[in-house]
């Protein structure tokens, strides 16, 4: 039978459906993975609170374990869980690097104060990699990215919001 | 008595965000700019989010059996808890933006309070939510100012959304034994100790919006204890006709 981590391993086939270049272990979205004799728990946590992808990704999740987890005679249950708050600081150093070679410029860490705040941050152009860019709007093309622009490029671009 | 305050108090903090994200919703392809179009819906799928979640742990303190949606459809209208502030109608881009802004200045410090909720659950919730409050806050805020700060058409039209809903925020702070069972157990906070914080938040919004407070008229309350303004019955009309035509219809 799988343990834990082998769950795990799988899950990192599951990809973001917004952000398919990320899988959801990545995106910090799967919190852990419990299993016993009878059933494999997958706990998964919002980016948002409204994130529309929840439902999408809990649905990617059983159709790719479920069937595996029957072949043990396990049952699969994936549990919405809010503790602790989901934060951009879950994304890994090559989470970050993905993110900005997809074209959407990676968000720095929350320990700047000024980030929380969205002051005097520092957004890089993910395309020609200038700082001089400017920012269009606080809510972009999902709950989870504001809306920029590069001033040399002239490149609009999402940079995923720093929570 | 302390389970049925506790379902009350989920339900006030669960239709105020059922309502607004309602609202919201509506702006949909209706926004002044795309950005604002973007931006309104995107807070209004924060604040039904933030509903889903509070009105998941209604039906659980309730403990009769209903989820989210049998809350949010299968209502009617003198059973809902929120805010009358959060069934204005959303009116112009100038009105929806005063909604929010003044109940975006009272979410921050309340998400703050609960954060501190001897429920996890709660708490849980309200620091995520808290995230979020700040980030519309932010939002709502700037536009205050560039409106109120703008052309004199700008102006005059927010000014008048100020007067009109201002006297709506008394449900905000409204006081009950509901509150204190909340505050006194701990699990929830007495919404009059976040006056002081959203009053500061007024303040200094309005004196940045170059807007001015208007002579205090009596507020209006109602929403806590389910008497709601006509608004109301055109809002749930609208939102719960199909689920109520079409009782378990999947989409």
């Amino acid at each position: 039978m799988r343990n834990a981590d082998d769950w795990l391993t799988l899950l990192k086939d599951v990809p973001d459906p917004e952000i398919p270049v990320l899988n959801v272990v990545e995106m910090g979205i799967v919190r852990d993975v419990q299993c016993n004799e009878e059933d494999v728990l997958v706990n998964i946590t919002p980016t948002y609170m409204g994130c529309p992808a929840m439902d999408a990704i809990a649905d990617d999740i059983r159709e790719k374990l479920s069937p595996m987890a029957a072949l043990e005679g396990r049952g699969l249950r994936v549990d919405l869980v809010y503790a602790p708050a989901w934060t951009t600081d879950w994304l890994s150093e090559g989470a970050l690097a993905k993110l900005e070679a997809y074209g959407i410029a990676p968000p720095g860490k929350t320990t700047d104060k000024r980030a929380i705040h969205g002051e005097a941050q520092s957004v890089r152009c993910p395309k020609c990699k200038s700082h001089n860019t400017e920012m269009v709007s606080l809510f972009g093309s999902t709950a989870c990215k504001a809306h920029y622009r590069c001033n040399d490029c002239a490149e609009p671009f999402d940079h995923f919001k720093c929570i | 008595m302390s389970m049925s305050a506790r379902f009350d108090y989920l339900l006030r903090l669960g239709d105020d965000a059922l309502f607004l994200g309602q609202q919201l919703g509506l702006w949909t392809g209706h926004g002044p700019v795309l950005e604002e179009d973007i931006a309104l819906t995107n807070i209004g799928l924060d604040q039904i989010g933030q509903a889903r979640a509070w009105l998941t742990l209604a039906g659980r303190a309730e403990n009769k059996g209903r989820d989210e949606d049998a809350l949010a459809f299968h209502r009617d209208q003198s059973e809902f808890r929120n805010a009358l502030l959060c069934e204005r109608p959303n009116g112009h881009f100038g009105d929806t933006i005063v909604r929010q802004f003044l109940f975006d200045a009272y979410a921050v410090p309340l998400h703050a309070g609960l954060s501190l909720s001897n429920d996890p659950e709660m708490a849980a919730i309200a620091r995520k939510s808290a995230k979020e409050s700040a980030y519309h806050l932010r939002h709502s805020r700037a536009w205050m100012t560039r409106l109120g700060d703008g052309t004199e058409e700008s102006h005059t039209k927010v000014q008048d959304s100020l007067n009109a809903l201002l006297p709506y925020v008394g449900d905000l702070f409204f006081s009950d034994d509901v509150t204190s069972t909340a505050s006194q157990e701990g699990w929830g906070v007495d919404p009059a100790n976040l006056r002081e914080a959203w009053e500061a938040t007024l303040i200094d919004t309005l004196s940045e919006s170059q807007l001015t407070r208007p002579q205090p008229v009596p507020e209006q309350f109602g929403g806590r204890a389910g008497h709601h303004t006509e608004q109301l019955s055109f809002l749930l009309a609208e939102m719960q006709v199909l689920p109520r035509t079409y009782p378990d219809a999947k989409w």
